[in-house]
């Protein structure tokens, strides 16, 4: 692959939220591109026909009796909130009228 | 301080937790005596070294009060009345956890990690909250957003990380064990560079509950002590299931400390000629084969093996770990919890609020999503899960030939302060030789083995198959009680 552009930088920075200033961006555009080519040498493998491996020890289907458990209390859920109301987190609009 | 209280307080503090644990079943000292001790000397000297974030002093005093009052009662729990540390990334109910962040500063938990509620029950009392790179990102606490915890060996050098804090508090005698974090060697790295022992537990042996999520396959909680015994102590009390964690293992916890027994005669113990290449310091790679050779005299036999695909581990982390990492980092985005920076609308708040993140933090996140993003992921975070599969696959393979597998924990002994900072690659190779253990299903454990020239301690890892930490302590045990390197790790200049 070919090292990533500045404009690839600022796609991957808003696909997570990220603000950036544009020394980050040259940064990371650098940075990135020599990590990326290190992470390259996994080509040398042969690995069409091994399966992946998510969890090393994996477990599937835990199950738990349906039992009510005793929640954390509304105050103690609010309680490191930056802003809330009427016992809900408070956000700005998200839609548009 | 007239000097006789000095030396009593230096008595009580240069003591290991299984010397603490006799003391206080003799009734020779008290839980309340070694906390006041214990803080005495936190305030004394912690200002030079940065190892706690947060110290808990009045919460710490009344626990040891308790501690107190239940063994006059009859109660002789293992860890009632020993002072510990806890690693930042750990919540802990009424005390802030920040994970080293900007972004959880002031954060509260409304409760207890599974571990710490453990250690809790125990009796332990807990002298505070120690520093860690943001995230545990890091090998050297200098991702921090607060201070750079210093090596007490050498107070220009960093103690390693992302444990640091734990590490260099146990070391300085400033807590008598201390639990810490391991994603890619987290635990193990730090305890080489401060001449402790530290121990990573098979993954789901120990709960994550309540821990701050890095990398969710790859991140276990793990224990500090000054002895493998001490090590173990720890260990022992915050192994077990948690039916909050799935991922936790719902298997007997064995009688760690029965096991050991210091007898390693036909132990098959296996050196990868891998780890034994280009790139490791001299002196470490001496320490090593000499500690080796103590093995192999206390009846250990001494095989030579081969892990292949050890040299694709380092960038098989480095894709799994950040994308995990991206995924998990999401949560930060000031709604429920960490400061709020706001923007004109809520995507602009969102990015600003994650712009309090550190350099670290925002490269990994950034690289994280770049591998799991449409169009790469296969070309990355596909390629990685196949090949940890073939990294998972050597250490099965070994384990059919050898019990345990005997390596160099770090490629060199504690770097100064600034050294590497700079280049990610640089640090990211300080994980080489104990990040397989994350991504295969194995455990792992460092226990000094010697100092270089410059009087740096050096450690020596030994990798056990799944759920074989028995094995692993025993062995780190035979070695350090022949070795004696005990006495000497104890005198740090501070």
């Amino acid at each position: 692959m070919s090292d990533l552009s500045r404009s690839d930088v600022e796609k991957i920075a808003y696909l997570a939220r990220l603000e950036l200033t544009e020394a980050e961006k040259a940064l990371y555009q650098r940075q990135l591109s020599a990590i990326l080519h290190y992470a390259e040498r996994l080509n040398e493998l042969e690995l069409d026909d091994v399966p992946p491996t998510a969890h090393a020890i994996s477990q599937q289907n835990v199950m738990r009796e349906d039992v009510v458990e005793t929640p954390l209390s509304m105050d103690d859920v609010l309680f490191n909130a930056p802003q809330t109301a009427q016992d809900q987190f408070v956000v700005q609009a998200i839609l548009d009228e | 301080m007239n000097e006789e209280t000095t030396h009593k307080i230096m008595d009580l503090t240069n003591l290991t937790l299984t010397e603490l644990q006799t003391a206080l079943q003799n009734g020779e000292t008290t839980s309340t005596a070694v906390t006041e001790a214990m803080l005495e000397r936190i305030v004394a000297i912690d200002n030079d070294i940065q190892s706690y974030l947060t110290l808990t002093d009045e919460l710490a005093l009344a626990q040891a009060q308790e501690a107190d009052e239940r063994r006059a009662r009859g109660d002789d729990s293992p860890l009632l009345g020993i002072p510990l540390a806890v690693k930042d990334m750990i919540c802990t109910e009424g005390v802030q956890t920040t994970a080293g962040s900007k972004i959880l500063e002031g954060f509260v938990p409304p409760y207890d990690a599974f571990v710490v509620r453990k250690l809790r029950e125990a009796g332990a009392v807990i002298l505070g909250k120690t520093n860690t790179d943001e995230f545990a990102m890091g090998s050297s606490t200098e991702n921090s957003a607060y201070v750079t915890t210093r090596n007490p060996w050498d107070l220009s050098r960093v103690p390693g990380g992302s444990s640091g804090g734990s590490a260099a508090a146990v070391a300085a005698n400033l807590a008598y064990g201390a639990l810490g974090t391991d994603t890619g060697g987290s635990v193990r790295q730090p305890a080489a560079f401060c001449g402790i022992v530290g121990l990573r537990p098979t993954y789901g042996r120990v709960s994550r509950w309540g821990v701050v999520a890095f990398a969710s396959t790859l991140d276990q909680v793990g224990t500090f002590g000054r002895t493998v015994a001490d090590c173990t102590a720890v260990f022992q009390t915050i192994a077990g299931h948690d039916p909050h964690d799935s991922t936790s293992l719902d298997v007997p916890v064995p009688d760690y400390e029965a096991a050991l027994t210091g007898d390693i005669r036909g132990l098959r113990v296996g050196v990868p000629k891998e780890y034994f290449v280009e790139g490791i310091d001299a002196e470490v790679e001496t320490a090593v084969r000499t500690a080796i050779d103590k093995l192999a005299e206390l009846g250990a036999e001494i095989v030579e093996i081969s892990l292949p695909h050890t040299e694709y581990a380092l960038p098989v982390y480095y894709l799994i770990a950040p994308a995990e990492a991206s995924s998990n980092l999401a949560r930060y985005d000031g709604v429920r919890f960490g400061p709020r920076v706001a923007g004109v609308d809520m995507i602009d708040t969102v990015k600003k609020t994650r712009a309090l993140f550190g350099p670290e933090v925002k490269r990994r996140i950034m690289l994280g999503t770049y591998a799991l993003s449409a169009g790469y992921y296969d070309e990355y975070y596909g390629r990685a899960l196949k090949a940890r599969t073939l990294i998972k696959q050597d250490f099965l393979n070994t384990f059919d030939q050898v019990d345990v597998i005997v390596t160099p924990t770090t490629p060199t002994t504690a770097f100064k302060i600034g050294e590497i900072a700079d280049d990610p690659l640089q640090m990211y190779l300080q994980d080489i030789f104990t990040l397989s253990v994350n991504l295969s299903a194995s455990c792992g454990i460092s226990v000094p083995c010697g100092f270089d020239s410059q009087g740096l301690p050096i450690g020596l890892q030994l990798i056990g198959n799944s759920l074989q930490e028995a094995t692993i302590l025993n062995a780190a045990y035979a070695y350090e009680q022949a070795a004696n390197w005990t006495g000497a790790m104890a005198e740090q200049p501070l």
